[in-house]
């Protein structure tokens, strides 16, 4: 009852200050549960996303840049492969599903991702969750100037069913780059909240022979997304196109190879969690500066308290209490902050892949975090409690004039 | 009541040097339950030095100090502290209320690190006192006089056995003054605690039966 009070009328009494150290350690608080959260996350979601699929093949090069380009939508191609290529690993007996990917045009900076129905029809993006157009849409035919719309791209574009377009040439608009082709929206897919999201899918044949591509490219893919009848045939074929080959690259497994790429960049977050930590440690040394300043104002007040039979130890913990309180506040406005910044990164990483996070999902790290802050708050507090903890009581009240 | 024997203080020498000052000797003194009395000083004799010995919130060079029976001067710090929240109750010439705390908080602290808060009685007492329209109000928000009365039941409001008053007045005006002392005097009346008040005022003196100079009792040397 006494100590809610002493604390509550101090931090009004003192109200800007109480604002501001509580403002930033709200802050390094929700940034680092942000940086925690977006790391932890986007490594998880991210090595899970393979839309279905174990295996890439595609041309000589990187294995990354393979799985970047055919799973993820993003950069470039690292080359072309034959048709031929195709037809030969869809017979291979540990193959269970090989779908063809051709890519190289875009409508307005979204991809055209050309592909057989097949890709829709007997492929699970994600366990149980099968592709679906939205009612009133259908999937493109074959040989058909078709398309149907991801549902990012769909809504990003406002296109619907019924809508034409013309492709433009390349993976990045350019105005000037547009093919004579028509196309016509048959379907929007249902959000996957996979890459597959972002991409305008029409048949493959129309970006192999889209007007103004070379010749040799009718006959040539991206890539060939596999589903394997079991993972140990993927280090047969890892062995058979990687080792013995050197003509194309098999990605595989797809989870591990965007794992090696988070291993990359763990620099970065390693980074951003230093200074996330440090932005905890000068907050910390915030709430100690602030409380410490006003401490010769509060002088008298505490000797008063004392003089009313408030022990030492009643002060020093008032103080460090005090302390706790503003770091639990700065802690709880740190939620906001935090699911304000989680919410804006992940609008970011579905905008840029379409991988979505789970904003509300939950970690030790939201617990541990705002805990740890009104620790080392209260840690802060010692020392401004200490000089509490001796202030002389007949000295102050009546200073020796 | 409270009874005092051989009780000395002393203060270390400024930093210019010289010896140690002793502020207060007093070989004896004593004070009935109820007794109310004053004691007559010049300023700079060491009365509020004496109040702050038998407070608690000094520590004695040597001597005794009994309070209600306890003798103060054999405990430790913090069961000093626990006897003054306990069965003191001090006003300061400067009324020392808490100025981010409102009236009614100011008077609940009073309570608050002896027996327990009671809300009603320390409104109650606010009552008595006239401010019974001003609890919510914060000390700077009130005239001198009635934040006087304010730390007048702060003092009081835990049934203190003994009321320690350091000029309690001196801060008020003369028609002011004169109704605080009765204030002041009527309310430990009602409460039973006994009164022991210090000052150099002789209006404020004139009030009291019991006057003793300090300089008699005092026997340090100046
Ligand atoms: N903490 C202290 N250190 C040194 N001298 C002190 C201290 N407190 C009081 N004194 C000295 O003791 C003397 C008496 O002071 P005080 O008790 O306040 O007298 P009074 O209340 O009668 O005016 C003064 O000379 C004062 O300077
Ligand atoms: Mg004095």
């Amino acid at each position: 009852m006494t100590l809610p009070l002493l604390i509550y009328r101090s931090l009004r009494q003192h109200a800007l200050s109480t604002l501001v150290t509580a403002g930033s350690i709200a802050l390094a608080c929700g940034l680092l549960m942000t940086v925690w959260m977006v790391k932890t996350q986007s490594q998880e979601v991210f090595t899970s996303t393979n839309t279905g699929f174990d295996a890439v093949l595609g041309a000589r090069g990187s294995k990354l840049q393979l799985v970047l380009n055919a799973i993820f939508h993003l950069e470039a191609s690292p080359g072309n492969l034959e048709l031929s290529d195709y037809e030969e690993i869809k017979k291979h007996p540990a193959v269970r599903t090989a779908i063809p990917l051709a890519v190289g045009d875009n409508f307005r900076g979204f991809r055209l991702a050309g592909t057989i129905p097949d890709l829709f029809t007997t492929v699970e993006y994600a366990p149980d969750h099968a592709f679906a157009v939205r009612p009133g849409g259908a999937f493109f035919k074959l040989g058909a100037r078709e398309a149907v719309a991801g549902s990012f791209a769909a809504q990003q574009l406002k296109l619907k069913v019924g809508d034409t377009f013309h492709p433009y040439h390349g993976l990045n608009f350019n105005e000037e780059s547009m093919h004579s082709e028509t196309y016509t929206v048959v379907g929007v897919l249902q959000p996957t909240n996979t890459p597959a999201d972002r991409v305008i899918w029409i048949p493959i044949e129309g970006v192999q022979k889209m007007s103004g591509h070379v010749a040799s490219s009718a006959n040539q893919i991206s890539a060939v997304l596999i589903q394997l009848r079991s993972p140990a045939a993927g280090f047969a074929l890892d062995q058979l196109y990687n080792k013995q080959g050197n003509r194309l690259t098999f990605a595989f497994p797809v989870g591990a190879i965007i794992a090696e790429l988070f291993g990359k960049i763990s620099w970065f977050d390693q980074v951003l969690t230093l200074v996330a930590y440090l932005v905890a440690v000068v907050a910390a040394a915030s709430v100690l500066a602030s409380i410490y300043n006003s401490m010769s104002a509060r002088r008298r007040d505490l000797a008063i308290l004392r003089s009313l039979g408030a022990r030492r130890r009643t002060i020093f913990g008032a103080v460090v209490a005090e302390a706790a309180v503003i770091g639990a506040l700065g802690a709880t406005a740190g939620y906001v902050i935090y699911f304000a910044l989680l919410t804006g990164v992940a609008r970011l990483i579905q905008a840029q892949t379409g991988v979505v996070l789970d904003v509300f999902a939950g970690h030790p790290v939201l617990w541990i975090c705002p805990l740890a802050m009104i620790a080392l708050c209260a840690l802060g507090g010692v020392v401004p409690a200490m000089k509490a903890y001796r202030t002389p009581v007949a000295e102050t009240l009546a200073p020796v004039s | 009541m409270l009874e005092i024997a051989d009780l000395r203080k002393s203060f270390p020498p400024a930093e210019t040097g010289g010896a140690r000052a002793e502020i207060v000797r007093v070989p004896a003194f004593a004070l009935g339950a109820g007794e109310q009395a004053a004691l007559r000083g010049e300023s700079g004799s060491g009365k509020t030095t004496f109040l702050h010995l038998i407070a608690g919130i000094l520590a004695a060079d040597s001597g005794r100090i009994t309070v209600d029976g306890v003798v103060m001067t054999s405990l430790g710090e913090a069961q000093r502290d626990r006897l003054r929240a306990q069965k003191l109750g001090y006003i300061f010439q400067t009324f020392n209320l808490l100025q981010g705390f409102t009236v009614l908080e100011n008077v609940q602290l009073g309570m608050a690190f002896g027996g327990g808060v009671d809300k009603g009685r320390a409104r109650e007492l606010l009552g008595r006192v006239g401010l019974g329209h001003r609890l919510n109000h914060f000390p700077n928000q009130l005239s001198t006089g009635q934040q006087q009365r304010v730390a007048v039941a702060r003092a009081l409001v835990n049934r203190p056995k003994l009321v320690l008053a350091d000029e309690p007045t001196g801060n008020l005006d003369r028609v002011h003054s004169r109704a605080a002392l009765e204030l002041i005097r009527e309310v430990c009346r009602e409460y039973g605690a006994a009164l022991l008040l210090v000052s150099h005022d002789e209006e404020v003196l004139r009030q009291f039966e019991k006057v003793r100079d300090f300089k008699e009792l005092n026997q340090a040397v100046q």
